[in-house]
C-alpha cells in the first residue's frame, strides 16, 4: 500500500481524536462554510482555541481556507481525506467472521 | 502499523460444496444468509442484488462462476459515495474436506486509490455542495 495513504488517514483519525475538533468539522458538515468567529458563536470553544484547531485541521487537509465576506477567511470542509480513510474503517466494518458464522447456521451447522 | 488490504478467511463447514455452492449463488441462500431478500443473475458480468430489512441494499457485479469451486463478484465499498468507481473483489473458494467443504472468502482491494483520488485528498479543488448549489441554481435560472 502507497504510504501516503496511510498518512492521509492517520491524519484524519488524529483529527478526529479531539472532540473539539470533531465539533468543528460536526458544524462545517451540517451548516456549510464558516468564519472561526461564527464557529466560536455556535460551539463551546474559544475562538483562540477554534483558530488552532482549524489550523490543525487544514493541515490535515480536512479544511480549506477562502475568502469570505469583509475580508474574513471562511473555513470549508474538504471531504476528499475522509474518503481516504473510510476505506480503512470499511476493511475493519466488513464482519466476514459474522457473516460465515450465520452462513453456518443456514446449513445447519 | 498497516490497514489491510486484503482480508481473507477459512472455515469448516460440515456440508459438501453443492450444498454451500447453492447457499452462496442462489436468491433463497443468499437471502436467508447474507441479506434478508436477495435476486441474481448467476452468469459472469450478472448483478446481485442484497437487501436488508434496515434500507440498505449492497448492489454486486458477477466476476467468476465455475461451479462449484470458484465464485467471484466485486461490490461498491461500504462508506464511499454512491457513484465512487472503487469497488472491492470478493471471492468464495470452495474445497472438499472429507464430508463437508472447506471455504475460503478473500475480499482485496480496499488500498486501492485511483490516481486522480490521490491529488483531491492532498490538495484538489474543494467542489462539493456549494459549487452543485451553484450550477443547480444556474440551471433553473436559464430555464
Amino acid at each position: 500500500m502507497p504510504p501516503d495513504i496511510e498518512a492521509i488517514a492517520e491524519q484524519v483519525f488524529i483529527a478526529l481524536a479531539d472532540p473539539s475538533r470533531r465539533g468543528i468539522l460536526a458544524a462545517l458538515a451540517s451548516g456549510g462554510p464558516a468564519t472561526a468567529t461564527d464557529l466560536a458563536g455556535r460551539l463551546p470553544i474559544t475562538r483562540q482555541a477554534i483558530a488552532k484547531h482549524l489550523a490543525l485541521l487544514a493541515e490535515a487537509g480536512l479544511v480549506t481556507a477562502e475568502p469570505g465576506e469583509r475580508r474574513r477567511v471562511r473555513y470549508r470542509l474538504r471531504s476528499a481525506p475522509m474518503q481516504v480513510a473510510q476505506q480503512f474503517l470499511a476493511a475493519l466494518a466488513r464482519d466476514w467472521d459474522g457473516r460465515l458464522d450465520a452462513l453456518k447456521d443456514h446449513l445447519g451447522r | 502499523m498497516g490497514f489491510p488490504d486484503r482480508i481473507e478467511r477459512t472455515v469448516e463447514i460440515a456440508h459438501p460444496p453443492a450444498k454451500v455452492w447453492a447457499a452462496l449463488t442462489t436468491a433463497e441462500g443468499l437471502g436467508t444468509w447474507f441479506g434478508h431478500q436477495a435476486t441474481i443473475d448467476l452468469r459472469p458480468g450478472g448483478s446481485a442484488q442484497l437487501t436488508w430489512k434496515s434500507g440498505d441494499k449492497a448492489d454486486m457485479r458477477i466476476e467468476r462462476i465455475e461451479e462449484p469451486t470458484v465464485f467471484g463478484f466485486t461490490w461498491h465499498i461500504y462508506g464511499l459515495p454512491d457513484d465512487d468507481p472503487r469497488r472491492t473483489y470478493v471471492e468464495f473458494i470452495l474445497e472438499p474436506a472429507g464430508a463437508g467443504t472447506r471455504l475460503t472468502v478473500v475480499e482485496s482491494g480496499f488500498a486501492q486509490l485511483p490516481e486522480d483520488a490521490y491529488r483531491k485528498a492532498y490538495d484538489g479543488n474543494t467542489e462539493g455542495w456549494a459549487s452543485e448549489l451553484g450550477e443547480l441554481v444556474e440551471y433553473l435560472n436559464a430555464a
